[in-house]
């Protein structure tokens, strides 16, 4: 009769530490490029508007409650460098692995649920999210010519915070990158990304779009925006910020509501 | 013996628009230890076939079992027990070629210790070792497909799925292939091979079934198959032009079975060649007669005698 073996203890873990190997493995071979490409986009940023615009007498206004603009920038291009790895980390690579490819298939033939093989792309999407991080927060702390003020008071909300924010960056990666061709991504860079990080209060905290109430609304959409405010709160605080409760509450939904579109989305694009 | 895999009732249907029905209720059985092929043209339904039994399809109706585990309900069972190699290039191309198959290796929970033995083990059979370091992306064809071979077979799976394992192969890169195979009957590996080559299919398999929009028409062996005609001899006629006199002036012809027409003119089922030639060609003649052929029957004559087509229209 059949030879109905029953599964080697920890089979399902260890399997998904085998996918896990194999992202660090790339990851590592890539580690310059993946460095490049986090650091552009915030070192640029930092050096035009807080070097030279002040250094050629166009600087930004200093905001209320003191804080320089260089200041006010930190926690938005840390949460901005977050996203922009969670969809580089995820997203294209899927998408181009779902759609041109398939050499996702390996995987999804491990002996696994294949929700399970979203799952962890979804997570180290995350963890690359933070390594993200990481790597823009002294750049855009020790680069601007005006002082920064970056303190951190609340340690345990700062971790839950780069905790949510770095899933939500994974779960946003695996949403687009399932559900984008690999002919859309220019598309996608256009109508998605680009609109959500010059409106994901990036630039200005969420409180100073009071002055424009139907965009103050509007941006809520957007989970960038719970990523920088909760960063603000916890790396800024004097800094207008949301409550800490809604940036939480809204982070975690947001994780859930896209988490839960992309893995829907990745098993609807391998199993047919 | 206990059979490897069993289809009952199988149907697919992709959704629109339009609908496309893949399969249209396939039943087969597959035993342990035999190498079978799945023959039928370019969308015959052989890759969803494939596709249901290694868990990358869902059913639309029917039920697969693979070493009794259903493939819908026990998905994980049955990946642990197959091996697959689609018909594109599904390797890890940020990956090297070791790692390729050390990494499969972890995917099926083998210790880092197990998983370099076996990789550099499976190297060094499918003669891959110097290739060891070379990144996926950069391998030749023929070259990749035994990467892919040796990948599926990395965590000792009893039954192998080929998908159309040769197509995009040059002709020695097949031949490479089909002794890879050959060498696969005798570990005891059970393989199912979808083709639309009937030599392949004719070479490599014990048993085959021919397959076309998505209904099995015939299984049996090579042999018995062709043995069905009930003729060992068949001669492609090219004449310049076909008519119903001349179909009838062949039938008329001693130990003639069957006539159909061409492209190029008629095609003659018969039972015994003697004698047989001469007065073909001197039918012929009056038709514009430009080429005879004789050979024996083949698989594809099989097919073209059930569907009327022949296999790559």
């Amino acid at each position: 009769m059949r030879s109905n073996r029953p599964a080697p203890p920890f089979s399902t873990a260890r399997a998904v530490w085998g996918l896990v190997l194999r992202d660090l493995r790339v990851l590592r071979r890539t580690f310059g490029p993946f460095v490049v490409r986090t650091v552009m986009n915030p070192m640029l940023f930092v050096f035009v508007f807080t070097y030279v615009l002040p250094s050629i007498g166009q600087g930004v206004t200093p905001s209320p409650g003191g804080a320089t603009y260089a200041t006010i920038l930190v926690p938005g291009l840390v949460a901005v460098g977050m996203m922009f790895t969670g969809i580089s980390a995820v997203a294209l690579p899927l998408s181009m692995e779902l759609g041109g490819t398939r050499e996702i298939e390996d995987r999804v033939l491990a002996p696994i649920p294949v929700e399970f093989v979203a799952i962890e792309k979804l997570c180290f999407g995350a963890a690359q999210a933070t390594l993200g991080g990481a790597v823009v927060l002294p750049l855009v702390t020790f680069i601007p010519a005006t002082a920064v003020h970056v303190r951190i008071e609340d340690w345990p909300l700062f971790l839950v915070v780069l905790l949510l924010a770095s899933l939500a960056a994974g779960a946003l990666g695996l949403a687009l990158g399932t559900a984008v061709r690999p002919q859309q991504i220019g598309l996608m860079f256009a109508v998605v990304v680009t609109p959500i990080m010059f409106l994901g209060c990036v630039y200005y905290p969420w409180a100073m779009l009071r002055a424009i109430p139907w965009l103050q609304w509007l941006v809520l959409l957007n989970p960038l925006v719970y990523m920088s405010e909760g960063l603000r709160a916890v790396l800024t605080p004097d800094v207008p910020h949301m409550p800490v409760w809604a940036f939480l509450g809204a982070l975690t939904i947001a994780t859930l509501l896209l988490g839960a579109v992309g893995v829907r989305g990745f098993a609807k694009r391998t199993i047919s | 013996m206990p059979s490897a895999l069993t289809i009952a009732g199988l149907t697919k249907t992709y959704d629109g628009p339009p609908p496309v029905r893949a399969l249209a209720g396939v039943d087969l059985s597959v035993e342990a230890g035999e190498i079978f092929g799945l023959l039928g043209p370019n969308g015959a339904g052989k890759t969803t076939t494939v596709g249901v039994c290694t868990t990358r399809v869902r059913p639309g109706g029917g039920v697969v079992t693979i070493d009794g585990f259903d493939v819908v309900r026990n998905p994980a069972d049955v990946k642990r027990r197959i091996g697959v190699v689609t018909q594109h290039n599904t390797l890890d191309r940020s990956c090297t070629v070791w790692e390729n198959l050390y990494y499969h290796c972890r995917y099926f929970g083998m210790q880092g210790a197990d998983a370099r033995s076996r990789t550099d083990a499976l190297l060094t059979q499918f003669r891959l070792t110097d290739r060891a370091t070379a990144m996926a992306m950069t391998l030749s064809g023929g070259l990749a497909q035994r990467v892919q071979i040796a990948r599926a077979l990395a965590h000792h799976p009893t039954l192998l799925f080929l998908d159309e394992p040769t197509a995009g192969l040059d002709p020695q890169g097949r031949l490479v292939l089909w002794d890879l195979v050959e060498g696969l009957r005798a570990d005891g590996i059970t393989v199912v091979l979808t083709t639309h080559y009937m030599e392949e299919a004719e070479r490599l398999s014990d048993r085959v079934a021919i397959i076309d929009h998505g209904k099995v028409l015939i299984v049996g062996t090579p042999a018995d198959l062709k043995k069905g005609l009930g003729a060992n001899t068949v001669c492609e006629v090219a004449v310049d032009r076909v008519d119903e006199s001349l179909l009838q002036a062949i039938r008329a012809l001693p130990s003639v079975h069957e006539v159909t027409r061409t492209e190029r003119g008629v095609r003659v089922l018969t039972g015994s060649r003697d004698g047989l030639l001469p007065r073909l060609v001197e039918v012929a003649l009056g038709y514009g007669l430009t080429d005879v052929a004789v050979h024996e029957p083949t698989l594809e004559t099989v097919f073209i005698q059930m569907t009327g087509r022949e296999l790559r229209d």
